[in-house]
């Protein structure tokens, strides 16, 4: 076995077999799938606990049977009942709530007052406020004496969704959505600053660890700097990998056995029927949707709709390009990472170094969050060619299409900065983990650079 | 035939010179002791030999050829810093070192059952290191450093940290991997294990070789003025021109006295003048210890 075979395999094994890393590769997905899962419990149950709602109003009855009963609500109007009379015993019979509108309402926008003992979800409130909105509207309309008001009122209605169509050089047309290129520029610019950012410290805390222990004396007596620099941040990258395989595999297991056992009986089963039609081919899949369309809700068309043009995204260039700025990006940063571990002699000294490092990842960050808003920037484009931001800003741009040109551009400008990244890193390495009590500047790891051999 | 040379070797860093022509020469199955004070550059040649650093000029040869990168291989080193993961289990620890020597895992795994309960510390194997007393973890760097058999051994003060119980079985097997076949090279300030263990010196001060030799030949030469005086009695001499007493001290009815002498006078007159004074037991060149012999030119320097 050579030897940076055995560090990666002792920096890989250490760490996989750390309790802490066990109990976070266990527990994220758990949280992960909580996070998706919980708020959808919480909507179906929602449904079940029905709500009763006295409706009253002072000497006169403009709004009877004015909003219409929900899923989680019904209205009752009650006639002649007094409000004073009801506040103390609503509960008692069987109300969640009394709804109070006042004479004055038609003047006075806050003349209505919604009474319970909870506090009622914003649902409801949005459901009276807009239905009571609308039946203001049309008495105030028809206080104009218009005639025909009905037929001009339905013929005014409009509804309108645009369709975003992008044709690509070939002359391809294709039916994008901006929502899912934004929710996948967002998920890829994230995870590329959480995968870097997080395992490129872990790689300055295991350089600081073995110059604060001394340990590294004797392995550079066997092994070139550069091979235990590289040896580490191979190996810490291994781990990386293997968490996030570990965590992906077991959010999906986790919600498939939720989705059949829980919510079998929701709708949630449409959906995946859906889910399931859309990975057939295209021409099977084009048939069915569209005979579907007219069978299937509306929510169903627009979530076939998302998922059509979600497989119209160029998947394969968009997990390659991941891969490859997820590996340039990380030796990037990890090297840097492992040059100012080295240069320090505990961690709390690290922090005059760490802000110039973290700013072009935060800055990346928010252009990257930019980018969903306007992927056409002349911000976003320099930051996805400068190497430092181009990790992160680059593969927030991918889902909305980027010329091959500037891919290719910004791809070798990686290589080259990386890889002299790497050598000037293995360079102040190599001098500062054998330097000690000496408070070390970036003049400093300036003048290791130049030292020889 | 010399199994390490170093040829004048130079090292900077930046406006500070560690090293400024540099030579040293170790005999095959010999112990050759590095010395010198703090700073003086010790630990900068110690690291070039092991290849940590590269010096700026000047050339290593192992066993009359150059030295190469393999080489690391037949080195072994026991830095003055030493250090161990912490977290990590003292087998496991020694087997990973054992693998960046070159070792493959079963025949590092025999070895260091062999050592393991020779230093009898087989109990902590599966113990991790932080556990361990200091003491304890000098001795799992100790086998570590030894266990890929090197033809080199460099210790960087083996010593410190360990009882004298202890000091005494790193001494012997020290004394015993020589016996074998190997070479040492040997850095301490502990000039007592000095004159014990090593055949040759340099002395290193302010990154210049200011002395080096055999240790015998060393403190031959700089006995060359000074004597011992033995006598049976309470015995009193004053110094006069020719010499001047620096030492005078009574030990179970005897008299010791170290003189030391201008030069222009010979053994015969000395011991003329000590007959007349008493009854002379023993009469020999006072062997200065290395200690002093260290002090003397340092200062001298200063």
């Amino acid at each position: 076995m050579s030897k940076i075979s055995v560090i990666i395999r002792r920096e890989y094994l250490t760490r996989v077999r750390k309790k802490s890393f066990i109990i976070m590769t266990i527990l994220a997905p758990v949280l992960m799938a909580a996070l998706i899962f919980v708020p959808t419990v919480v909507m179906l149950n929602q449904d079940q606990d029905h709500k009763k709602i006295a409706v009253i109003e002072d000497n006169s009855d403009l709004f009877k049977d004015v909003i219409p009963d929900t899923k989680e609500a019904d209205f009752v109007y009650l006639e002649d009942a007094k409000i004073d009379d009801l506040k103390n015993t609503f509960e008692q019979a069987g109300y969640y709530g009394i709804l109070y509108i006042s004479p004055d309402v038609i003047n006075v926008p806050n003349a209505i007052q919604l009474i319970s003992k909870k506090q009622p979800p914003i649902g409801l409130l949005e459901h009276i406020e807009n239905s009571l909105e609308k039946e203001i509207e049309t008495q105030k309309l028809q206080a104009f004496n218009i005639e025909n008001l009905d037929e001009i009122m339905k013929n005014v209605q409009t509804k309108v969704s645009v369709q975003t169509i992008k044709i690509d050089a070939s002359g391809q047309v294709k039916e994008t959505s901006t929502g899912i290129a934004m929710a996948l520029a967002y998920i890829s610019g994230f995870l590329m600053y959480m995968l870097v950012f997080i395992f490129g410290s872990q790689v300055m805390r295991g350089v600081i660890e073995e110059k604060t222990s001394r340990v590294v004396e004797v392995i550079v007596s066997s092994v070139r700097p550069v091979q235990l620099m590289m040896g580490k941040i191979v190996g810490i990258a291994l781990v990386g990998l293997t968490q996030f395989m570990i965590w992906v595999v077991l959010t999906m297991a986790i919600l498939l056995v939720l989705k059949t056992t829980v919510l079998q009986k929701s709708n949630v089963t449409e959906v995946s029927q859906s889910v399931t039609q859309n990975l057939m081919t295209t021409d099977q899949q084009n048939a069915i949707t569209s005979a579907n369309t007219t069978e299937v809700s509306p929510e169903l068309a627009e979530v076939t709709r998302l998922l059509n043009s979600a497989m119209n995204q160029q998947w394969g260039l968009i997990i390659i390009s991941f891969i490859f700025y997820f590996i340039t990006g990380y030796l990037l940063y990890a090297s840097i990472f492992a040059a100012i571990g080295s240069a320090v002699d505990n961690e709390t000294e690290t922090q005059q170094f760490m802000l110039p490092v973290t700013i072009p990842i935060i800055l990346a960050l928010m252009v990257a969050i930019g980018t969903m808003q306007n992927p056409e920037s002349s911000l976003s484009f320099w930051c996805s060619m400068i190497p430092l931001t181009s990790p992160i800003v680059m593969v927030a741009r991918l889902p909305f299409g980027v010329p091959y040109w500037q891919l290719a551009v910004s791809m070798l400008l990686m290589i080259v900065t990386f890889m002299a990244f790497v050598w000037m890193a293995a360079k102040v390495y190599r001098t500062g983990i054998l330097m000690y009590g000496k408070k070390t500047s970036w003049k400093e790891m300036w003048k290791w650079l130049r030292y020889s051999g | 035939m010399a199994l390490f040379e170093a040829k004048n070797i130079t090292k900077q860093f930046g406006p500070v010179t560690a090293l400024d022509k540099v030579s040293i020469s170790v005999p095959e199955q010999s112990i050759f002791g590095l010395l010198g004070p703090n700073g003086a550059g010790k630990t900068t040649l110690i690291r070039i030999i092991n290849q940590i650093t590269g010096p700026d000029s000047g050339e290593l040869f192992l066993e009359g050829k150059k030295l190469k990168s393999d080489d690391v291989l037949i080195i072994g080193y026991l830095p003055e810093e030493r250090g161990l993961y912490k977290k990590m289990k003292v087998g496991e620890q020694a087997l990973y070192f054992a693998q960046l020597k070159g070792l493959s895992k079963s025949e590092a795994m025999k070895r260091l059952k062999y050592w393991f309960k020779k230093l009898d510390i087989i109990d902590w194997w599966g113990k991790k290191v932080e556990e361990l007393s200091k003491g304890m973890q000098q001795k799992v760097q100790f086998v570590i450093t030894v266990l890929h058999e090197p033809k080199l051994l460099i210790f960087d003060e083996p010593f410190t940290g360990f009882d004298p119980v202890n000091t005494n079985i790193i001494k012997n097997e020290i004394l015993f991997l020589r016996e074998r076949g190997a070479t040492v090279i040997f850095s301490t300030h502990n000039m007592g294990s000095v004159e014990e263990l090593c055949d040759n010196i340099t002395l290193i001060d302010k990154a210049k070789t200011i002395l080096e030799g055999s240790v015998d030949e060393i403190r031959n030469q700089w006995a060359a003025n000074e004597y011992e005086l033995v006598f049976g009695g309470d015995i009193k001499i004053e110094g006069n021109g020719h010499f001047s007493i620096t030492n005078n001290q009574k030990e179970n009815g005897k008299t010791i006295i170290r003189l030391k002498t201008t030069g222009d006078i010979g053994t015969n007159e000395i011991l003329k003048t000590a007959v007349k004074s008493g009854r002379v037991i023993s009469f020999n060149p006072a062997l200065p210890s290395m200690n002093e012999i260290f002090i003397r030119v340092v200062e001298a320097r200063n």
